[in-house]
């Protein structure tokens, strides 16, 4: 009886998080432009999808910051959750604290804050303006995926790579970076999924001109969603549902699971 | 690793966090400090006893209040069950609440409008099975329905998180020494978990508090939080005096809710990574 509580449960809360995804699929089929009436079945979204050049634009845009962002944050975050474990207590507590700013912070605050910032010293508003952005939320991310993994690095496994030979360098490469490896994918994605998803800080730190999917969006919200932007969505999320499923089910990533 | 080379490794981040997050702040106290000429002034801060902006930051903080309550009583049966689970299905279920996030925030509240709508898809199927139909779209309660779609998932993952990592044998200890299942929960489970509560009501909260896109979208744009008023003042009046001067107040409420969580969560516990 109580277990079939708890399923019924689970089972409204997925209802509750996954009817959106349900209505925007539906949507991207729906003959009318109206999002409130069903004017019949189509196609039509999909094939004049890819001949939309501005949607292709924003796509573009989107996909460039998305994998830009996620590896320049990957790169400067690791580096530094490597650096910040090695720092005396006080440091470290400072500099975890600054990285923690920008997550606990309001996303409106960083918003306005950063476009204050190229306010000031008059930097043209552009794609360069939105990379620094979200480089700046990303690498708080990276830094407290990576973190854990290096705290659980057995500090003699570096230092005995050394005493055969290996060169600091070398030592790093052979031996540490596979062990927080994991910790730096996941930081990957992370700052990935958040670039792909923000607005806020994008709305505040775009120059005229320059537009991801998300501020796109927000600019037909008065006007209407163009429908080829819900074919667009659910292409994304039926892509990436695909992925993870393919991940999740192929040879080897079982065993990866258990190593865990 | 402990050598001096790898401590010079912070560098280019700690100039990084320098450049990108401590001057932007800065910079928000500045503008709030300052009228258009560049003068010292507290006009742009007191602005908010103005009824309009006052009235602003109340409804913020009754709906965000409001919000959070309900994604806390949501979220932490659903955080139990799921705790309870096998664990093997760790990731899969943090999957779950993550995979949402990758269909566009926007469009996913705006769904919400079409489900919502007097003629929507919800209040027809109240009306097939002769319910009374809902009138929540462009009220606030419509808002406080998009605050919790969208940061139930913050609430979840944290309680979630320490539940996971509560020792099993302290619950058995429990039932052994002569504690019923409400004892044990109210004795063991509960205080064990405040670290992940405290860091999902921040979670929550602060993101609902400072919202302009979902009362944007579901209000109507007839209900005015906050931080509606301060993203029109940088985006249409392009007054950035005065919306830094109205940052500030708002960042006041950041700021304690930041504190709280730093007494409570000391090991970063409740964090939801």
């Amino acid at each position: 009886m109580a277990n079939v509580l708890k399923r019924i449960y689970i089972a409204l809360i997925f209802i509750f998080l996954y009817a959106p995804m349900l209505v925007l699929i539906v949507l991207s089929f729906n003959k009318s432009k109206s999002r409130a009436k069903w004017g019949g079945f189509t196609f039509q979204w999909y094939t004049k999808l890819l001949s939309d050049s501005s949607i292709m634009e924003a796509l573009v845009t989107t996909l460039m910051l998305a994998v830009l962002s996620a590896l320049i944050s990957t790169f400067i975050g690791t580096i530094a959750a490597i650096a910040i474990t090695s720092l005396k207590k006080g440091a470290r507590t400072l500099m975890m604290g600054i990285t923690n700013i920008p997550m606990l912070n309001a996303e409106i605050v960083t918003g306005i804050s950063l476009m204050l910032l190229f306010i000031f010293f008059n930097v043209k508003f552009g794609f360069t303006t939105i990379l620094l952005a979200h480089i700046t939320f990303n690498i708080p991310y990276v830094i407290l995926s990576v973190m854990p993994r290096i705290k659980q690095l057995n500090p003699s496994a570096y230092e005995a790579a050394m005493d055969l030979g290996a060169s600091p360098f070398k030592a790093f490469f052979k031996v540490v970076f596979p062990d927080i490896l994991p910790g730096v994918f996941s930081g990957l994605l992370m700052a990935f999924t958040m670039s792909i998803d923000d607005f806020i800080i994008t709305h505040f730190t775009k120059g005229a001109g320059v537009d991801t999917l998300s501020t796109k969006i927000y600019s037909q919200v008065r006007k209407g969603i163009d429908p080829k932007m819900y074919a667009l969505s659910s292409l994304i999320f039926v892509t990436v549902l695909v992925l993870l499923i393919l991940i999740n089910i192929l040879p080897g990533s079982g065993k990866k699971a258990k190593e865990k | 690793m402990k050598n001096k080379f790898v401590k010079w490794l912070s560098l280019p981040y700690a100039f990084w966090s320098i450049a990108f997050i401590i001057i932007p702040l800065i910079m928000v106290f500045y503008f709030g400090l300052t009228d258009k000429t560049g003068k010292f002034t507290f006009a742009n801060i007191l602005s908010i006893s103005l009824p309009v902006h006052f009235k602003s930051l109340l409804i913020a903080l009754l709906l965000s209040f409001i919000s959070t309550v309900i994604c806390l009583l949501l979220s932490y049966p659903l955080a139990m069950i799921l705790s309870s689970l096998n664990s093997k299905n760790n990731k899969l279920m943090i999957l779950i609440f993550v995979l949402p996030m990758w269909m566009n925030f926007l469009l996913r509240t705006l769904a919400w409008q079409t489900l919502l709508e007097n003629e929507g898809v919800i209040n027809t199927i109240l009306r097939t099975i002769h319910l009374p139909a809902l009138k929540i779209i462009n009220t606030p309660y419509a808002i406080i329905f998009g605050m919790i779609y969208n940061f139930l998932p913050f609430m979840v993952l944290p309680i979630y998180n320490v539940l996971c990592k509560i020792d099993k044998n302290l619950l058995n200890a429990a039932r052994d020494l002569g504690a019923n299942e409400i004892q044990t929960f109210l004795k063991v489970t509960l205080p064990l978990s405040v670290p992940g509560i405290i860091s999902g009501i921040t979670m929550v909260f602060v993101p609902a508090l400072t919202t302009f896109v979902i009362s944007d979208l579901l209000g109507g744009s007839k209900i005015l939080l906050i931080g509606n008023v301060i993203e029109q003042e940088f985006t249409l009046n392009s007054n950035w005096h005065l919306g830094s001067g109205l940052s500030i107040v708002l960042m006041l409420f950041i700021i304690i809710s930041m504190i709280i969580t730093a007494i409570f969560d000391k090991d970063g516990e409740g964090s939801a990574l």
